[in-house]
């Protein structure tokens, strides 16, 4: 199929997973990514490391966020490989970035700076806490985001210490939302022709994700979360919400009515909560009737009784029993990617379908600047219209002695 | 000018996944009509959390359907079904969440809608797509992330599958229906076809974990493998966690273990370092000993000069109260029909410097029939 962004060019220079987690996504929508890295280190999460896995020579890490894309090695402190930046930007639709705030201006690669030479360029920047307040110049990294924002009293029981999400979520919502934006502006493009400025912070995308908590604390008279003492799935919800053991695994029930499903497992005291708004406020003691209940048969069992009446429930699985669908059942889950120099391997695809197909691409990781003399050859030496070439020239002068004064 | 202005949206979706979307559409710009059955509306209307309602709908409902429309309908009655279809040739773009086949046996499936208005973008969010054995399961938030395996990523090793305590399946979902949507749109600028955008919160739920389940194909199969302590990723080498300080907590993220080393003065783990993820739970002991003896101010302040990655962990007090928190200027108001005003938090994407913010509150059921019915229909 025609991808829908076929004929964007997004110019990264974004690293780890929050940048590159967006351009991913621009790639698989049909856009060409040009990932742009500094010379012999490229981005830090080529070698950072989860766990001791390492694929042809990088990260698996950095093989998931950034296939089906290039790379243009340059060092945007050499006024040579900045004025080729620049002429790439010339061409783009996109430009992105997520270092800290100030770095982008101080290399002349700012907003404002990169419309004098690419009027209608879209423009989108990650920063960890905003361009304002205390926390400005703070790491944007993670797990600090998780610490700070009050995420870590949402997950667990009652009785554990705060509790991390084991993704890294922030980065992954903040990615998504300057997708958002990128696009919003691209639609918006097609009917005026105009560019435009995308920011977003993860800050805001770690309220964003909580803004269901977030506004029932603003108005609950300001009441802390309270995960439940066992069996807690969400601090809001009433029981049975939760994960449950059974005497071979897990099960998960979602919200149903509680005098139901005593009935349905016969459990004769569950039946007599027939009062909805008793679910919320005794859900501790539902909680430990159920949990003492269901430990006394296995998983199939339950969801024999509970699936035939549509009680929403789920055995609790592991990637292992995950990914045995994909090969029973036939569905697509996962694709093989070659990275250039041949190497294969398998991942995860795009998870929007459009006109009924998967937006897959057999393009792998790009090796460190391994696109810079295609690139240079291509799309950098065709003749720039004379008014473009004036103003990158005058640009340049300005960029260059920034960069001169900066060393 | 908000990005997504003149678009119009249909939204026959309820609870969270597709009304989510809805949301982030209404708040770049674009005008979004829920249609919804007279009288009771959609479902959400009465799911509560902690009991919350602000007069007949749950505050819950507010959150995720602020700045919308709303236009009632009964789809089985010929009579509504016909203004629904004069909507959707007004429509640029249709979404919803049913149970797959639900809109096509209403006649409102892509192919039926597409010759009514060849133009549009028709949104679709199931549970676990079409296919495999699970397309007829509940698409709700908890089974799916029990069956999706991200139940076994948060908590310690030795504590039972832990969810997370969010929405996290309807929430990404509805994030990349979003983007679906958007680039639709953006292929009918050129093409000026319709298009059909699927969505499931299986394949969302797989793209989310894609760092970890792209690692776990390729490292011969194994499963993630918890810290004892303080797990904050299960794939990430000491001293990546949660530590109890003598007066709270403190996360901290990659360092420098050689740093820790000298500076908490646990000299026994010197030769444990040079593998931090074999030696995760003995370095993680250690560093949890030295830390839990002073209070977390007394180690920012020694770590936070020497840009060590590290934050205390706050609860919602804490985080609110902050300076960080309100330099965000991450809430805003929205005004209910009798005046009572309702504090929620506001768009997280700013275009153009300007944050997009909207007084409006969710909509009454069928509250805008009278106003859409002479303009639209």
């Amino acid at each position: 199929m025609n991808k829908p962004l076929n004929d964007i060019l997004a110019v990264d220079f974004s690293q780890f997973l929050s940048g590159p987690s967006a351009s991913l996504r621009l790639a698989d929508l049909g856009a060409r990514v040009i990932k742009i890295e500094r010379p012999e280190t490229g981005d830090i999460s080529r070698h950072m490391y989860i766990s001791d896995v390492q694929m042809n020579g990088a990260s698996s890490v950095f093989h998931a966020i950034n296939r089906n894309k290039e790379s243009y090695a340059a060092d945007l402190k050499n006024p040579e490989d900045l004025s080729k930046i620049l002429a790439l930007v010339h061409k783009a639709d996109i430009v992105m970035h997520n270092f800290r705030p100030g770095v982008m201006e101080r290399l002349g690669l700012d907003y404002e700076t990169l419309k004098k030479i690419n009027n209608n360029i879209i423009y989108g920047e990650i920063s960890g806490y905003g361009t304002q307040g205390p926390w400005e110049n703070k790491p944007g990294q993670d797990l600090l985001l998780q610490a700070l924002s009050g995420m870590c009293f949402l997950s667990g029981n009652a009785d554990m210490a705060p509790v991390p999400m084991g993704i890294s979520l922030v980065d992954i919502a903040t990615g998504g939302h300057l997708v958002q934006g990128l696009l919003a502006c691209l639609v918006r493009r097609a009917v005026t022709g105009q560019g435009g400025l995308v920011q977003v912070s993860m800050l805001e995308s770690a309220c964003d994700l909580q803004f269901e908590s977030l506004t029932c604390y603003y108005n609950d008279g300001h009441q802390l979360p309270q995960r439940t003492i066992k069996n807690n799935a969400n601090p809001y919800l009433g029981a049975p919400y939760g994960i449950y053991k059974t005497a071979d695994g897990y099960l998960s029930i979602a919200m149903t009515a509680v005098d139901k499903l005593g009935i349905l497992i016969h459990c004769q005291k569950l039946t007599k909560y027939t009062d909805p708004a008793g679910w919320f406020t005794f859900r501790e003691q539902i909680k430990a009737i159920l949990s003492a209940h269901l430990l006394t048969q296995n998983t199939s069992h339950w969801l024999q009784l509970l699936e035939p009446a549509d009680i929403w429930c789920a055995p609790v699985q592991s990637w292992r029993e995950l990914l045995a669908e994909q090969s029973l059942h036939n569905t697509k889950m996962t694709q093989m990617v070659t990275m250039q120099d041949g190497y294969q391997f398998e991942t995860t695809c795009c998870p929007i379908r459009l006109n009924g197909e998967l937006l897959t691409s057999q393009k792998g990781t790009p090796a460190l600047g391994q696109d810079n003399l295609r690139i240079n050859s291509a799309l950098l030496t065709d003749n720039a219209p004379e008014k473009a070439k004036n103003i990158l020239n005058e640009v340049n002068k300005d960029v260059v002695n920034n960069v001169i004064k900066d060393v | 000018m908000a990005p997504l202005e003149n678009l119009i949206v249909l939204e026959f979706c309820q609870y969270m996944s597709g009304p989510s979307a809805g949301l982030r559409l209404a708040d770049l710009g674009a005008t979004v009509i829920k249609i919804e059955r007279p009288g009771t509306g959609e479902g959400g209307r009465q799911l509560a959390i902690k009991n919350l309602f602000a007069g007949d709908n749950s505050i819950l409902f507010h959150t995720i359907n602020r700045n919308k429309l709303s236009y009632s309908a009964n789809l089985k009655d010929p009579q509504d079904l016909k203004k629904i279809k004069k909507l959707i040739q007004k429509a640029d773009v249709l979404i919803h969440n049913f149970r797959p086949g639900v809109m096509e046996k209403l006649g409102l499936g892509f192919q039926d809608t597409l010759a009514l208005n060849p133009r549009l973008i028709y949104g679709e969010i199931t549970g676990y797509g079409k296919e495999g054995k699970w397309k007829f399961k509940p698409g709700q938030d908890l089974l799916l992330q029990s069956i999706s395996g991200l139940s076994w990523l948060s908590g310690n090793k030795n504590d039972p599958p832990v969810p997370f305590g969010l929405s996290i399946a309807d929430y990404i979902c509805g994030t990349h229906l979003v983007q679906g949507i958007l680039s639709a749109l953006i292929a009918r600028a050129k093409t000026s076809q319709g298009m059909l955008v699927e969505v499931n919160l299986l394949s969302s739920l797989i793209d989310f974990q894609f760092e970890v389940i792209t690692t776990h194909l390729n490292d011969g199969g194994r499963l993630p493998a918890r810290a004892s302590l303080g797990n904050a990723h299960a794939y990430l080498s000491a001293p990546y966690g949660v530590y109890a300080t003598s007066d709270g907590h403190l996360a901290m993220a990659m360092e420098d273990l050689n740093y820790l080393t000298k500076t908490l003065d646990i000299p026994e783990i010197s030769t444990l370092i040079q593998d931090g993820f074999a030696n995760r739970d003995a370095i993680m002991a250690a560093i949890a000993g030295a830390l839990k003896k002073q209070t977390t101010q007394h180690w920012l302040a020694i770590f936070e000069p020497a840009d060590i990655w590290c934050a205390q962990v706050q609860n919602y007090h804490q985080f609110t109260a902050h300076p960080g928190y309100k330099a965000m200027q991450m809430e805003q108001e929205i005004v209910l029909p009798d005046g009572r005003k309702l504090t929620t938090t506001r768009c997280p994407i700013r275009i153009d410097g300007q944050i997009f913010n909207s007084p409006q509150p969710a909509p009454e059921v069928g509250g805008h029939n009278q106003k859409l019915d002479p303009t639209l229909l």
